[in-house]
């Protein structure tokens, strides 16, 4: 009780400093430059005066926060990487040359490479297949909710779950596992999945697909539903099937849409760690480049130098895409 | 006390395109102005810059005397009506015309007060607690206008107020917003439409833009009885007044006009003697046409290409040799003239216009 | 949407094909939920699937010790029911662990030194001798049960008393719910003031938080980690603090949110906020009351998504928050027990089963509201 009382008292006192901070930054400025009141010649410049600071203190908390939480570290680490363990001896390109002629780290780069093309490639198609499917019954948001359900799943809550399948047991016992109870119940002989190499990876895999595919799904169905009705209706009569105007006339409309989804799950797929943590511990050939500057960083005192060399070859990694990202927001905004 | 006055005032959009290029206007307390013009002239621009949701690229806008190039719009003493209504869709009908008068933190018995009658005047007492999706289309036009009027601006400015309404509820709004103004004699109106009607029946001054330039600044009469250019002239009146080319034959107080090879014309228009022979364009409008059965007494003659029966009047298109745009001729009532017939058209010398090679017009004699 | 593809085939195949996609979707988790109260005993010895038939189990029990026996005329005999107390059925019995089947329910199984033993179909065992029963162990009774299925929440009261769990569910709300409003908070009004209000470098701004919203967050783990270490001894106190994680989930959540936000706000109708502005509304006039209240459903789309990435978040609870039990969070608790009790499925099911309840609770009470918010937001 009294843990969740005073737990009760931070969450108030951390909330409400935050609107604090807004509703007083801006009562002060009202109060300063008075607009309500006073002579007409005043209350101009003061309006003029408040509006232009007002912009900042809106700002001000998320420009702080993102130069200090993203910003920041992305320039510091890019200095880190030519430093050692401690991050305080200059050591060069050392970083650099231990990273590519070191065996990990191209198992977990060829590791990261499979999931970056399977996982959003999966989730995307599947979401794609079924936003279009459901958008067609009178079942469909009941589907929907529950193919989405995953994603109200915790990477570790999920990786449980999917142990619980991967189960395997020795002999002659019953397999509570449903994959090794599938094999067998097909006449195969049951497997440690989680230990085969490069196919476990897969095996991980599936867990992602399984948590994102709904994320793909609520976006690209909101999207169809954006497709004019008459485009489709046009192609009925010009007699298309039902699978010519999937991907003829639906896809073509949407495809900013399934960049997108297919960005986002991408950039995920690079952050991803705690499913390998909690499934393999990064056994058996399954390291990825997330896991593995985690555990450079954190585990026996840490290396903050080769941590912050693999955190930049993520970063490499995302380029591409961030510089797709911006040009596509200049483009929008010159288009207003 | 509610002049509004601009001198020299120009709009330049970032992309350095000039909206509006030179605008000089004067307006009175109390007048009801119209702007009116083609698409994409600049009217809602100028409209908002005299509310302040635009910046003066130069010049200077006047209110009172008191130059409110930097004053915001909250302090310059202006309500706005706009096109789509804008209403707060979360309030209620009584929330959306408190509303100025909460941010101004007037009292609440003061609200109440001014906020029932507005909506005594506007008949909108019933609909108070309703929210504005639950509205007829008038209904939330009114609404918009309450707003305004619990304000007490000096100056209200209309944006094409009518313009998502249906054409019955338009005129019912459209007499609503006359009567309005009579009750409010002290108001300023400024008033943005692309309806002539409105324009003609509400005006007490039209503003006539076109391109960023003002064409001509006049009450209705003025405009359509004596348009400065073609672009004025053809602009007010409907159907648009006939130009046809033709070259001045003849100057002085009477200029003589040959419209093509054939016909020539006397008009009441005085003209100096170095316009001698030069192109020029005779105008007049299709309602001043008759028809006439002989052709010595006709301005015009020709062939019938297209017939219009409207019921109330009759159109008749009318193929002239030597003119490319076919004259129009509106005669009242239903008339017995078919397609391919030929006809006579004449009319009454005191209301032909006539233009110069630069379509402004020459004075008319009287 | 399709009309000409109504009443064919296709629509069949359609309902089949989204039935199966969902079986597969749901089956996991329906697993993990059915596994979690099942008796552990039966968790662990047959799959979950087979939890609502009778299963056929071989099991041991002890008799009771030989100071409950009771002298019946020549022989002392111990009594006692195999199930104590729950259902079953007993088919065969057996006295050693060679032969567990070896005798019929019912019938009286001569054993070695002219005991015996009887086990009724209920469970019902009479252990009888002719000389007195010595020791203090009672004997080994084997046999084969029907027991129907079981359903308890033994589980639950297990993990949630003893392993620690309640706390960290506290903890993982501690963390959760400021972590969401704060974010939000801060995002919309940074997203207000990119969306509608003028000052000199709003573009730049813009094209930042979309490129920042691509940085790996793990690349922030290192230099953040020394400065709030620097930060923690400046104040005295310990580096991982609530304010910590608070701030840092709202930094890392910050890009998305102020992208998705401004979208939203960006497409309000125009002329209604300048209207307000108009009015006298100063901006944050406007803000309150104009722009939170219509832009309710993509703040509430938003907190949804917040809210599960924060409770389902492993990473950042575990570099800025720690690993001591006084704060560990849901999913830390967790994985720890992943890799010290893997073995002990009735703990770990029930203890991920608690784990996600919120969040699908928090999912499944606020999904309207997520693609409402979605549609204006992220697909334009
Ligand atoms: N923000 C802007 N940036 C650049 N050009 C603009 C901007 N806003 C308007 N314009 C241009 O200014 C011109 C005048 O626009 P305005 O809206 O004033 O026209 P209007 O006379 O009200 O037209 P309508 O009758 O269609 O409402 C148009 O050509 C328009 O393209
Ligand atoms: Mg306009």
């Amino acid at each position: 009780m009294g843990q969740l009382a005073s737990a009760l008292v931070t969450m108030i006192l951390g909330v409400m400093g935050c609107a604090a901070y807004f509703y007083g930054s801006n009562f002060l400025l009202d109060k300063i430059f008075p607009t309500k009141s006073g002579a007409a010649a005043d209350v101009a410049r003061n309006l003029r005066v408040a509006n232009n600071i007002r912009p900042w203190l809106f700002l001000g908390p998320a420009v702080l926060l993102l130069t200090f939480y993203l910003f920041y570290p992305v320039i510091d680490s890019i200095r880190l990487s030519f430093y050692g363990r401690s991050g305080e001896d200059f050591v060069g390109l050392a970083n650099y040359k231990w990273l590519f002629s070191s065996d990990e780290f191209y198992e977990s780069f060829r590791n990261n490479m499979l999931w970056l093309i399977v996982v959003p490639t999966a989730a995307t198609f599947f979401g794609l297949i079924i936003a279009t499917m459901t958008d067609r019954i009178w079942w469909g948001n009941i589907a929907k909710s529950l193919i989405f359900m995953p994603m109200a799943i915790s990477f570790v809550g999920a990786s449980v779950i999917w142990k619980f399948i991967y189960d395997f047991r020795t002999g002659g016992e019953d397999q509570i596992g449903l994959l090794n109870a599938l094999v067998v119940f097909f006449g195969g002989e049951p497997q440690t999945w989680l230990t085969i190499p490069i196919w476990n990876n897969f095996f991980l895999m599936v867990i992602l697909i399984w948590i994102q595919t709904g994320f793909a799904m609520v976006i690209l169905s909101a999207a169809l539903r954006g497709i004019p009705d008459e485009t489709i209706e046009a192609a009925v009569l010009d007699g298309a099937n039902g699978f010519q105007i999937f991907y003829k006339i639906m896809v073509p409309q949407i495809w900013g849409t399934i960049a997108v989804v297919w960005t986002t799950i991408t950039i995920l797929v690079l952050k991803v760690f705690d499913i390998v943590l909690a499934m393999t511990n990064a056994q058996w050939g399954t390291q990825v480049l997330a896991n593995q500057m985690f555990s450079w960083m954190f585990n026996g005192g840490g290396d903050f130098g080769r941590g912050a060399v693999i955190a930049l070859v993520i970063m490499v990694l995302v380029i591409p895409i961030m510089v797709w990202n911006i040009r596509r927001a200049n483009a929008e905004m010159e288009g207003r | 006390m509610a002049d509004v006055k601009l001198t020299n005032v120009k709009k330049i959009y970032s992309n350095n395109v000039e909206v509006l290029k030179d605008i000089n206007l004067d307006i009175k307390q109390g007048e009801f102005i119209v702007f009116v013009g083609p698409s994409g002239c600049g009217k809602s621009t100028l409209l908002r810059m005299i509310s302040g949701l635009e910046d003066i690229s130069a010049g200077t806008l006047e209110i009172d005397g008191v130059v409110v190039n930097d004053v915001p719009p909250a302090l310059r003493g202006i309500a706005m009506v706009f096109q789509s209504y804008a209403l707060y869709p979360h309030m209620t009908v009584y929330d959306n015309m408190a509303f100025s008068l909460q941010i101004a933190k007037v009292s609440k018995a003061d609200i109440d007060q001014q906020v029932r009658k507005a909506a005594d005047m506007l008949q909108l007492t019933p609909y108070l607690d309703r929210l504005p999706k639950a509205l007829s289309g008038g209904q939330r036009q009114r609404v918009a206008i309450g707003r305004a009027i619990v304000r007490r601006p000096k100056v209200f400015l209309f944006d094409e107020p009518l313009s998502n309404l249906d054409a019955a509820l338009r005129v019912a709004t459209r007499m609503e917003i006359a009567n309005l103004k009579d009750s409010m004699p002290d108001s300023t109106m400024i008033y943005v439409t692309h309806d002539q009607v409105e324009a003609m029946t509400l005006a007490d001054r039209i503003v006539l833009l076109s391109g960023g330039d003002i064409e001509q600044v006049g009450s209705p009469l003025d405009l359509y009885e004596h348009p400065a250019n073609v672009f004025v002239a053809k602009f007010i009146g409907s159907p648009a007044m006939n130009i046809v080319p033709c070259r001045i034959e003849q100057t002085g107080a009477q200029t003589l006009v040959s419209l093509s090879a054939s016909a020539s014309i006397q008009t009441p228009i005085v003209t100096e003697s170095s316009e001698q022979a030069k192109p020029a364009f005779f105008g007049i409008r299709p309602e001043d046409l008759v028809v006439v059965s002989a052709e010595q007494e006709s301005l015009f003659s020709g062939e019938v290409s297209f017939v219009e029966s409207l019921g109330e009047a009759t159109l008749l298109y009318v193929k002239i040799p030597g003119a490319d745009d076919m004259v129009i001729a509106k005669q009242a009532g239903t008339l017995n003239i078919k397609r391919g017939d030929k006809v006579y058209l004449s009319a009454p010398a005191e209301k032909m216009h006539l233009f110069d090679e630069h379509e402004q017009s020459y004075l008319r004699k009287g | 949407m399709i009309t000409s593809s109504k009443r064919t085939p296709l629509t069949f195949l359609v309902h089949a094909t989204v039935l199966f996609l969902v079986i597969i979707w749901t089956i996991p988790t329906a697993g993990l939920f059915i596994s979690s109260i099942r008796d552990k005993n039966q968790l662990s010895t047959s799959g979950w699937w087979t939890a609502l038939s009778t299963s056929e189990q071989r099991l041991v029990a002890r008799a009771h010790e030989p100071k409950k026996q009771v002298q019946e005329g020549d022989r002392f005999v111990i009594r006692g029911n195999l199930f104590e107390g729950s259902a079953g059925e007993v088919t065969k019995f057996g006295s050693s662990s060679l032969r567990p089947d070896e005798f019929d329910v019912g019938t009286v199984a001569e054993l070695k030194k002219g005991e015996t033993l009887q086990v009724m179909e209920n469970g019902d065992y009479a252990f009888s001798s002719p000389v007195e029963w010595k020791g203090s162990r009672g004997d080994r009774i084997f046999y084969t049960a029907e027991t129907p299925p079981r359903f308890t929440l033994e589980n639950y009261r297990e993990v949630l008393n003893a392993e620690g769990l309640g706390k960290s569910f506290i903890n993982s709300l501690t963390v959760t719910i400021p972590a969401t409003i704060i974010p939000i908070l801060v995002a919309a009004f940074a997203a207000y003031a990119l969306a509608w209000m003028r000052f000199p470098g709003r573009a730049l701004l813009v094209a930042a938080v979309v490129g920042l919203l691509v940085v790996p967050l793990q690349m922030s783990l290192i230099p953040l980690l020394k400065t709030y270490n620097l930060i923690g001894e400046f104040f005295g106190v310990g580096s991982k603090t609530y304010v910590g994680i608070w701030l840092a989930h709202t930094g890392f959540g910050l890009p998305l949110a102020i992208y998705l936000l401004r979208n939203y706000i960006v497409g309000l109708p125009r002329e209604i906020i300048e209207s307000a502005r108009v009015d006298g509304a100063s901006d944050f006039d406007i803000f309150r009351k104009i722009v939170l209240p219509l832009s309710f459903p993509a703040l509430a789309s938003f907190a949804i998504f917040q809210f599960l990435w924060v409770w389902n978040d492993l990473l950042i609870a575990m570099v800025f928050l720690g690993n001591d039990a006084d704060h560990m969070v849901l999913t830390g608790q967790l994985r720890e027990l992943l890799g010290s009790r893997g073995g002990n499925w009735e703990i770990l099911t029930a203890s991920a089963f608690i784990t996600i309840i919120i969040p699908l609770c928090v999912f499944f009470g606020l999904q309207r509201y997520l693609v409402r918010g979605l549609l204006a937001g992220s697909v334009k």
